[in-house]
């Protein structure tokens, strides 16, 4: 059992969260036709968007309701009428996703009551889907915005079911947590179409932020799952949650349609690898395709060959819960020491970290950490950069932001081939630390006694005059 | 100490303005910048504008009191080099929480201070006001004073919630503060006559380097950047300079105008980018050095070194001419990279097709307007859609803009390069600019682009046996196990398609062309009611030719 305790700085240094309304916007980012509107002052969405076009360099959609301090006082109505009315002549979008910030939950905006009048006073507006979660910037973080945002896009856009009709055994809603990259969704989509299952990813970032070329330039989304098909989830056999954060999504669907849910808080590792297909198979009734079994294979044959660098190696970590107890855990389960742990919100999983203590802190408090507990080996976002290079330990970027290196959006840690990946790029990050800091030298392994041979030549010459 | 809204006011007001000076006095109390248009609005805010201009200060700790998202979203994103102190790539916020917006974040600011001056002991806390503080009250002016007595040292307010504004009144808002508590705070060791300030420039990809060599050749001293690898001393003391460049016009105009009133310091706005600017900027230093009491053979020297640099350039850019002949670049970036590239690219006989005014005073229109002739197009306000229209009309050969609109260009498969702050080379002074002609022809000239303006090998195909199969649809829909069977073989496909369009779109287009039971289920996104029975219904021999 892991001791989680909050920081009690006044001032955080290298800040390792971010804010719940971009989180929010992200996972609107997985929906087809979407506009990301943030209910808000310009800099709010002007800062998310540089960050979200920096990790996946693709254009981001996202807009917001400028709001300035006149409207702050007034109230938010006016420019929220204005965005919607704006993003609705302009772009015709399938849905606009709205989340609130510090200013307008301070202001302590009505916008359900907003979105209302709006809707009676333009009824153009009636089949377009507004869908509004509270996230104020002062709470929270990140992956707690995705997770709101996902639960309520459930509430509003899920239609009811009708018990009598049957359920399609084929069908299956995948909620996965923020911590996945559009990589990660493609290799689990394979997987359920490799066990003839159709899932429906709610969000899907991996149609529409993975980098593919379109056809026609749009400004909403370019892909992610449709809002008519998000409406017919409640049809579905099952329910896959993936990480702690999409449990009360997976509940509301529970609630809401009678759909079954099994939550994954791990898909990183053999075994959670292993209790993840066999699920599948269960729920599928095939048996594991003869692909799977030759993946499982591999991944055993990696971790054959890497446990002799990763074991041992004293981890520091800093990321958002679910990422930081899925990957500590495989590393745990490597052999790794899981030394110094690092998150940005308060979460059930922080307990089961493999691990002393879970400190809810920011990056200097990682790299204070990493450096007195002697860590050699630094996971986190983009961020810890600096520390890295301070430390001078091998740094593997993981999570979001990872706006200094290409391809973050293939990242790909799910599943056999996803774990296998994950071991040989740890692996030979250790090895290259290995040969560029640690190459051994002759005086690598100092006697106590004998300091320096120079010391005493006596010594020397008296060993070579038989010799001579 | 001045409130907020007199300050903003006062910035309004401009008189170095150009624009502003040709409003009307109701125009001017409207402010700068357009009013935001909700739901279609782009840009930083004012806070943002406030960090840009000051963040480059390298031995200051810049803290940012507010909830997560102002610093927590946007730290470390900028190349500003530093040839010292690596503090201003630190980020310190007070990371409000609920219980701080409902009782005041004042007591926590202090703290915040305290820890600061404890663990890392800088030479000046800047503290930026966000939104919700200045929603709630907090008075940052006051924690400052206190906590600048306390310390004892320099805790400067800056006064710029992103509410006010846009990120150029920021800018201007950042310069107000410098004026109002560190400009005249300290004093030069020694002054020279040589002695210039450069405001408004911020040593991105250290690019500043690329310049200071020449001057430092010419031994003209560099007292104070503002604020590019700039210190906080230097700031107190750049009140003692003999003349100032001031570079980004639009950015500190205030700062500029405010310290030749105040110190009689005169300047002129330049730019160090393009062969002429550079020599234009380098004899207009030297001319107001010397109208400041510098010994008149600066001028000479300033001259021998320019033709020497300018024959340099010209010769390094000649052989890029033949590349580059008939070549047409779009140029879309704020208002005084535009005429002052503008120039630099037609140096090296690229063909301005259009540029964007959209930051731009009427002046630099005009200036446009005579470098480029009368066809080029002035881009006021374009959106994405319509750049993107007119780059995949080939309508140009290569876009340079900033990082935000480079996906309208990479995804219309034409060459694009970033002139905005978070490019990772330097394009300033002489060796710059060659630097810049190296990347466009690099840019221009890579074989990936004829690549991919191909299509896939099976677009065509597929084409044609799509139509086959929709002939074939009504023969053979009497067998249904067959007509599946070859329907799915189709689909897979068909779904190679959706690989290059996005799944949807892909649907949506074959859905003009096939008739409904053969609705193909793109493989990579099984979605909604039309694919709902493709998969049970295939049969296993099916499934392996399809595989």
């Amino acid at each position: 059992m892991a001791i989680v305790t909050a920081s009690k700085k006044a001032c955080s240094v290298n800040p390792l969260k971010m804010s719940q309304p971009i989180g929010g916007s992200f996972a609107f980012m997985g929906l087809r036709g979407a506009m990301p509107l943030l209910h808000g002052p310009q800099g709010c969405a002007s800062f998310g968007l540089t960050l979200f076009v920096r990790h996946f360099n693709e254009a981001v959609p996202m807009q917001t309701t400028a709001m300035n301090e006149v409207a702050t006082v007034l109230g938010g109505l006016e420019n929220l009428e204005q965005a919607i009315l704006n993003i609705y002549n302009r772009v015709e979008p399938e849905i606009i996703g709205i989340n609130s910030t510090g200013v307008t939950e301070t202001n302590g905006d009505d916008v359900e009551a907003f979105i209302r009048l709006i809707r009676q006073k333009h009824p153009q507006l009636e089949k377009l889907p507004l869908v509004y979660v509270s996230t104020p910037d002062f709470k929270d973080a990140f992956q707690d915005g995705w997770g709101k945002t996902v639960a309520r896009m459930i509430e509003v856009l899920v239609a009811p079911v009708d018990a009598a009709r049957p359920r399609d055994g084929s069908r299956v809603n995948v909620l996965p947590g923020c911590h996945l990259t559009p990589g990660d969704l493609d290799e689990l989509r394979t997987i359920f179409e490799d066990f003839r299952l159709k899932p429906s990813f709610l969000p899907d970032v991996a149609g529409s932020l993975d980098g593919h070329i379109p056809d026609e330039f749009t400004p909403t989304t370019i892909g992610g799952i449709g809002v008519d098909e998000i409406a017919t989830m409640g049809q579905a056999a099952w329910t896959i949650a993936i990480g702690a954060q999409m449990r009360r999504a997976a509940e509301i669907m529970q609630a809401r349609t009678g759909t079954p849910f099994r939550l994954f808080e791990r898909l990183c590792g053999l075994m959670p690898s292993d209790e993840f297909i066999a699920f599948l198979s269960e729920i599928s009734g095939r048996s594991v395709p003869s692909k799977y079994r030759r993946q499982r294979g591999q991944l055993a044959d990696a971790m054959l060959d890497a446990h002799f660098h990763i074991g041992g190696r004293k981890l520091a970590i800093g990321a958002e819960p679910d990422l930081l107890f899925d990957l500590s855990s495989f590393l745990h389960d490597m052999g790794a020491q899981v030394t110094a742990a690092v998150t940005t919100t308060n979460s059930p999983v922080l307990q089961r970290v493999r691990t002393e203590d879970v400190l809810i802190g920011d990056l200097e408090d990682l790299e204070e950490l990493a450096r007195s507990r002697d860590c050699d080996l630094l996971m986190s976002h983009s961020h810890g950069r600096q520390a890295a290079s301070r430390l001078n330990v091998p740094f593997l970027r993981v999570g979001f932001p990872m706006f200094d290196r290409l391809g973050a959006a293939h990242l790909t840690t799910v599943g056999y081939r996803g774990t296998r990946d994950l071991i040989f790029d740890i692996a030979n990050l250790i090895i290259t630390d290995r040969e560029t800091n640690h190459g051994p030298t002759p005086d690598s392994w100092p006697s106590p006694a004998v300091t320096c041979r120079s010391i005493r030549p006596s010594c020397i010459e008296q060993e070579e005059k038989p010799l001579g | 100490m001045t409130l907020l809204p007199t300050t903003i006011l006062d910035v309004f007001n401009e008189p170095g303005c150009a624009r502003n000076a040709s409003k009307s006095n109701v125009e001017r109390k409207n402010g700068c910048t357009k009013q935001l248009k909700p739901g279609g609005a782009a840009g930083g805010c004012a806070f943002d504008g406030a960090k840009i201009a000051l963040q480059p200060f390298t031995d200051v700790a810049h803290l940012v009191h507010g909830p997560i998202a102002c610093e927590g979203n946007s730290w470390d994103n900028r190349g500003s080099a530093s040839s010292g102190s690596d503090l201003w790539r630190r980020s310190f916020t007070t990371d409000m929480t609920e219980t701080d917006v409902v009782f005041g974040g004042e007591k926590r600011l202090y703290r915040a201070v305290k820890e600061i001056t404890e663990k890392y002991d800088p030479q000046a806390i800047f503290v930026y006001q966000t939104c919700v503080p200045a929603m709630i009250g907090d008075d940052i002016d006051m924690v400052c004073k206190a906590a600048s007595a306390k310390f004892g040292k320099p805790v400067i307010p800056i006064n710029a919630p992103g509410f006010v504004g846009s990120k150029n009144l920021g800018n201007k808002l950042a310069g107000e503060a410098l004026l109002e508590h560190v400009i005249g705070t300290g004093e030069p060791d020694y002054t020279t006559p040589y002695d210039i300030n450069i405001i408004g420039e911020y040593n991105l990809s250290g690019e500043l380097w690329q310049v200071k060599p020449l001057l430092d050749e010419l031994g003209i001293r560099i007292l104070s950047c503002i604020s590019g690898d700039g210190k906080y001393r230097e700031v107190a003391y750049s009140h003692r300079a003999k003349a100032a460049m001031m570079v980004c016009s639009k950015a500190m105009i205030n700062l500029a105008r405010k310290m030749r009133q105040r110190y009689g310091i005169p300047f002129f706005e330049g730019s160090f980018y393009g062969i002429e600017d550079s020599s234009d900027s380098l004899r207009q230093i030297a001319r107001l050095l010397i109208e400041r009491g510098a010994p008149a053979e600066l001028m000479e020297r300033t001259q021998a070194l320019i033709a020497r640099e300018e024959t340099k350039a010209w010769t390094a850019i000649e052989r890029f001419k033949p590349r580059f002949a008939g070549k047409r670049v779009v140029l879309i970036t704020g208002g005084v990279k535009s005429w002052s590239m503008v120039a630099a690219l037609q140096e090296a006989g690229l063909e301005i097709v259009g540029a964007s005014v959209k930051k731009s005073t009427e002046k630099d229109k005009e200036r446009i307007k005579e470098l480029m002739g009368q066809h080029a197009h002035m881009i006021e306000d374009m959106s994405s859609r319509e750049i993107y229209k007119m780059l995949k009309d080939a309508k140009a050969d290569i876009m340079l803009s900033g990082g935000k609109s480079q996906f309208v260009a990479l995804k219309a498969a034409t060459p694009w390069l970033d002139i905005n702050q978070e490019r990772c080379h330097a394009y300033m002074g002489y060796v710059g600019i060659v630097k810049l002609m190296e990347e466009i022809e690099k840019a221009l000239y890579n074989p990936i682009w004829d690549q991919l303006r191909q299509g896939a090998p099976w677009d065509e195909f597929d084409w044609k046996r799509q139509a086959k199969t929709v002939a074939q649809m009504d023969v053979q829909v009497v067998d249904p196990v067959r007509g599946a069977t070859a329907n799915g073989v189709k689909t897979i496909s068909f779904s190679n398609r959706s690989e290059i369009g996005d799944g949807e779109s892909a649907i949506a287009a074959h859905g003009r062309n096939l008739v409904e039971p053969a609705k193909p289920c793109t493989n990579s996104t099984a979605r909604g009611p039309a694919c709902k029975d493709t998969f049970s219904d295939l049969q296993p021999s099916a499934l392996q030719a399809a595989e």
